[in-house]
């Protein structure tokens, strides 16, 4: 087991590495020159002040060479410093990560306690009108762009309840209820594009599972049907909708980026945005990163928790 | 969604390419009956149909031109202006049905260009093998850890928001999906026989993967085009509706959105309806796929 969870915690770092090779050329595909996009409007430099600061900011340098300092430094937890306001990306990005992370919590507990009953039930009354709804409530709930839905829950939240996206975001820590208050929406909006795909994951699974034989065999030696279900049935079905949900954590962050936008919440996704409006190209480098990495190590867990969950997973 | 149709599609790699003659009437027949076989999927034709007739004739159907300002600003839908005005008083429901060109046309194109890559990335991974393959796949999955918006919301921003821009990076970014779907059903059929028999009857490489290859691997890639249109127009409006896509007047639903957003509690119809018009678009090109789907992969039947 601990060898198993080795070997995926290893096979992680090439995909890793690979990610840091594309974020980091991902700002070369900049049309034109970096320095002259960096200054802006006051971009009129003399030369050698202009090469100056090209051998400062190491541009001057090889490409590869460029690339082994800024991996190194990021190693060492240093992700640069902004170009609007000269601070290291790191301290400013420390307060929006948990934003994120409690967003994306949210949603995913939301759409579970939500999706996997109904998909049950869906599944066990196949082609009633609870099957019905649920597929049709699926299928609609996919083709739902969720920044529309945001917006949408707080035109009907703000002429129900008079509630409107907070102006100054508060932290849990603070003030549970507030912050509840205030992430509750923005959940809503993220997990009901979740909720659909582990409606429609759970339904399809089960289905799947109860027809096969060791289900016959249960029913069979007369365990009562709850039993069936619950035991038999249920643990075997949710594993394809344990892995769905790793899946789709890379489409919920980012919902995230767009739905934190909408509800001016200063997370990670804000961040990302604003770096893009700024062309605050190390911003984004991080920002980006760090969304791919949460994405990563989710699969990663979800890897992990596959073995821990199913013991015919064999550890070689 | 990919979850399924990344499968490779064992069933179909046995069946040989389809030269049977066919009359025409036989053809239609067949598919006329696979259509009464799934109702939903022909809704969602019926409705892409329209949309596309909408795109094409937007100029005989639109009562306004997109960019005209023929009224009160913020006029609330009535009888002339059906779905109401915007801020500048021009008429939603013209610009809803210009709308529908942009998303058309950018999804479209994103797809051409994601296809391109993606399947010219698969065919040569799965029929060459060996360290092309491992190399391209290894790219791929590298490329996989990236939440798709994510990443066309950083190029786009990257290479400057534009039109243009966001078609590209959502192209790109769909790329890799290709190369799955293609990969899987390539490798399976390269080594079947009646390939080996063209091989050594001395057929060329271009000749084998035209001839014997494309013809197992359209039905997945049909489905999977169908799915990737979808997506492709979803992500065309969520980045115009950040401002990084369509930019304005031009009339996009995103940007529609994006703008109409400010004035959600005055002017509501403003917001609602271009998201109205991506969902039931988005909503069609799934419904049609998923239709495919069971027509055209008949081992997924019923799941």
């Amino acid at each position: 087991m601990v060898s198993y969870i080795l070997k995926r915690m290893v096979l992680a770092v090439p995909v890793l590495l690979g990610i840091s090779v594309i974020v980091f050329l991902l700002v070369r595909l900049i049309p034109g020159d970096v320095i002259d996009l960096m200054l802006g409007t006051e971009g009129s430099l003399r030369p050698e002040v202009r090469e100056q600061l090209r051998q400062t900011l190491g541009l001057d340098q090889p490409l590869y060479v460029q690339y082994v300092t800024w991996l190194g430094d990021i190693v060492r937890g240093d992700l640069g410093r902004s170009l609007r306001t000269g601070q290291p990306i790191v301290e400013n990005l420390a307060g929006k990560l948990p934003i994120t992370l409690e967003l994306a919590f949210l949603s995913v507990v939301m759409s579970l306690v939500v999706a996997i009953p109904l998909g049950i039930v869906s599944a066990l009354r196949r082609n009633s009108v609870i099957d019905f709804v649920v597929r049709v409530l699926g299928t609609i709930g996919l083709s739902l762009p969720n920044f529309w839905l945001a917006t949408m829950l707080i035109l009907v939240a703000s002429l129900l309840f008079r509630w409107g996206p907070a102006l100054i975001y508060v932290s849990p820590l603070d003030n549970l209820g507030e912050n509840l208050k205030q992430m509750f929406l923005p959940s809503l909006a993220l997990a009901l594009g979740l909720m659909a795909v582990v409606m429609r994951m759970t339904r399809s699974s089960m289905l799947e599972v109860l027809s096969q034989d060791y289900i016959r065999t249960a029913r069979a030696k007369g365990l009562r049907e709850r039993l069936v279900i619950y035991r038999h049935a249920l643990r075997n079905a949710l594993m394809p909708v344990l892995t769905v949900v790793g899946i789709q954590t890379g489409h919920l962050l980012g919902g995230a980026v767009i739905v934190e936008q909408i509800y001016g919440l200063p997370g990670l996704g804000w961040f990302l945005l604003n770096g893009i409006y700024q062309r605050d190209y190390p911003v984004v480098q991080a920002g980006v990163l760090i969304i791919a990495g949460i994405f990563v190590v989710t699969n990663l867990v979800v890897d992990l928790l596959y073995a821990v969950i199913d013991p015919r997973i064999q550890y070689v | 969604m990919s979850e399924r149709a990344l499968k490779p599609a064992i069933g179909m790699a046995h069946a040989a390419p389809e030269t049977a003659p066919h009359g025409l009437s036989q053809t239609l027949a067949r598919w006329a009956r696979l259509a009464r076989r799934n109702p939903i999927g022909l809704l969602g034709l019926a409705v892409l149909l329209l949309v596309v007739g909408l795109a094409i004739f937007a100029g005989l159907v639109a009562p306004f031109d997109p960019a005209a300002q023929p009224a009160e600003r913020l006029t609330p839908p009535n009888g002339t202006y059906v779905l109401g005005t915007d801020e500048f008083g021009r008429d939603v429901f013209s610009r809803v049905i210009w709308g529908t060109r942009i998303s058309l046309y950018v999804g479209i194109i994103a797809v051409a260009i994601a296809l391109l890559i993606g399947v010219t990335l698969g065919l040569v991974s799965g029929y060459y093998g060996g360290w092309a393959d491992s190399i391209i796949m290894r790219f791929v999955d590298i490329l996989f850890a990236f939440p798709t918006i994510v990443l066309a919301i950083a190029i786009t921003g990257i290479l400057g928001p534009s039109l243009t821009n966001a078609t590209i990076a959502i192209g790109l970014v769909y790329a890799p999906v290709f190369a799955r779907v293609m990969r899987g059903p390539v490798l399976s059929v390269v080594h079947l026989e009646y390939v080996q028999a063209a091989r050594t009857m001395g057929a060329s490489d271009g000749r084998i993967v035209w001839r014997h290859v494309f013809p197992n691997v359209t039905a997945p890639l049909i489905v999977q085009i169908t799915l990737a249109l979808s997506t492709a127009i979803l992500a065309e409006a969520a980045l115009s509706f950040l401002g990084l896509g369509t930019q304005p007047p031009t009339p996009s639903w995103g940007t529609m959105l994006g703008t109409g957003r400010k004035f959600l509690e005055l002017s509501p119809w403003v917001a609602i309806f271009p998201g109205v018009a991506i969902m039931l678009t988005v909503l069609a090109f799934n419904l049609l796929g998923d239709g495919l789907r069971d027509v055209l992969d008949p081992r997924l039947r019923g799941s």
